[in-house]
């Protein structure tokens, strides 16, 4: 069966690794947090300026001064730190944050991300996002495989303006985790209960499939 | 000690005209400058640029200025929230101008700090970088981006002195210490005005030589966007 956006957070959190400094996106990303293992050291950094967030306020407690990229009420844990906006993008185009992990509406086999402008549609804007995936070394996208309308998300080229180039190293969707190398899509785990030629019809992109695919453990 | 105190507002923004261009600091609604967002309402210069990382929302922070008519371009990196905006941008009454939130902080600094551009990853490949002139360090392209060039800056701290010296509190600091300085004239407005002295040196953020006015703000109202909240057991 595909995963759910807490299956994929799920699955995602396996990738966060002791020691790591990690910035989280909106969305499937945010979820990530409640399932890292507790026996780690992990600090999550929020771009507009803290680092070492902690959970949502209790009722009553929350402070206008306190809040993540999203603008959410949050808290910091022992040992948290706020900054200005131009440090906080030292930390991530430096590469002092290890693994960014963000949405996409579209990702290429190049690794190639678009996920701030539909043309048509309002344009909000791209946020942090671009310097983010311009500069980190390790970015895993969370998204659904396919859209709303049943289009892979997956393509040989994106169709949407870009955020950045070259730049996804690994994908976990709702069907399978990949890894984007030598512009292609590799195929490293299945879905529990979804075969790899489920996942081959819902990917655009060229997808290479080496020997047995095993199942997610999550 | 150089004193940079004024009395109010009124006098904080004495010089502020029609055609100007404005930074404002805050993280969506966190951290504004409330105080001289409103004594521009009631000013009323018209055909301002606004530099500031978000629009604010339909009646409060910059979206005031929106309502207004009175802002001529944006430049932000992210500008939902806001339908007046939306409005505005989409009949082409609103000229805006998307940069990468790290660009934005970056042309702040870089303004303040005398760099007139620097070269940044952020962008390349994408509409962002049309028109501008790129390069290559170490196997990787890289984007030229001017420093930002303004009037006035507005800036809020959680406390200050008359030297101009400032402190931030929280997530509230944000573009604040970054667009001190980076303008003509800095504009810092308090929520605590102490009295000189009282600032530990060691703890000061941005050394009053950035600031060029300063004043006790009143009345504010740091309104929260998304409050969000845990279930105590």
């Amino acid at each position: 069966m595909a995963l759910d956006k807490n299956g994929i957070a799920k699955r995602i959190a396996q990738e966060v690794k002791n020691g790591y400094y990690v910035n989280l996106g909106i969305g499937i990303p945010t979820l990530v947090a409640n399932y890292v293992r507790n026996d780690i050291e992990v600090e999550f950094q929020s771009e507009n300026g803290v680092l070492g967030m902690g959970p949502f306020p209790f009722e009553g407690e929350e402070d206008a001064d306190v809040i993540n990229a999203g603008k959410q009420t949050i808290t910091t844990l022992p040992g948290a730190s706020f900054f200005d906006s131009a440090m906080s993008f030292s930390m991530i185009r430096g590469k002092h944050v290890h693994l960014t992990i963000l949405g996409a509406m579209e990702v290429s086999e190049t690794g190639d991300i678009a996920n701030w402008k539909i043309p048509g549609k309002m344009v909000k804007g791209m946020g942090g996002a671009m310097d983010l995936v311009a500069s980190a070394d390790n970015i895993i996208v969370a998204m659904m495989h396919t859209n709303k309308a049943g289009e892979s998300k997956l393509l040989k080229k994106c169709s949407l303006p870009l955020t950045g180039v070259g730049c996804v190293t690994k994908i976990v969707t709702n069907l399978a985790v990949l890894e984007v190398k030598n512009n292609t899509f590799h195929l490293l785990e299945r879905a529990p209960g979804v075969t790899v030629e489920e996942i081959k019809k819902a990917t655009e992109g060229t997808l290479i499939v080496n020997g047995e695919i095993p199942e997610m453990s999550i | 000690m150089i004193n940079k105190k004024v009395n109010n507002v009124q006098e904080a923004l004495k010089g502020v005209k029609s055609g100007m261009t404005f930074m404002l600091g805050g993280f969506g609604l966190c951290g504004i400058p409330e105080n001289a967002i409103t004594e521009l309402v009631r000013l009323g210069v018209k055909d301002v640029t606004c530099i500031s990382n978000n629009a604010g929302v339909d009646d409060f922070g910059l979206g005031l200025l929106l309502q207004n008519r009175q802002v001529k371009k944006m430049i932000s990196s992210y500008v939902g929230e806001n339908d007046e905006f939306e409005r505005q941008m989409l009949s082409g009454e609103l000229e805006v101008e998307l940069t990468p939130q790290g660009t934005l902080a970056e042309k702040c600094r870089a303004a303040q700090a005398g760099f007139p551009a620097f070269y940044t990853p952020a962008g390349y490949g994408t509409e962002v970088a049309e028109g501008k002139e790129t390069r290559e360090f170490n196997g990787k392209m890289y984007v030229l981006e001017p420093a930002f060039k303004a009037d006035f800056s507005f800036v809020k701290a959680w406390k200050g002195d008359a030297a101009g010296n400032l402190i931030f509190k929280g997530t509230s600091r944000n573009f604040n210490p970054n667009m001190c300085g980076a303008a003509t004239i800095t504009v810092a407005e308090v929520e605590e005005l102490v009295p000189v002295g009282e600032l530990d040196p060691n703890q000061i953020h941005i050394p009053g030589i950035f600031v060029q006015r300063i004043f006790q703000g009143e009345k504010y109202e740091k309104r929260i966007e998304q409050r969000t909240v845990r279930q105590r057991n």
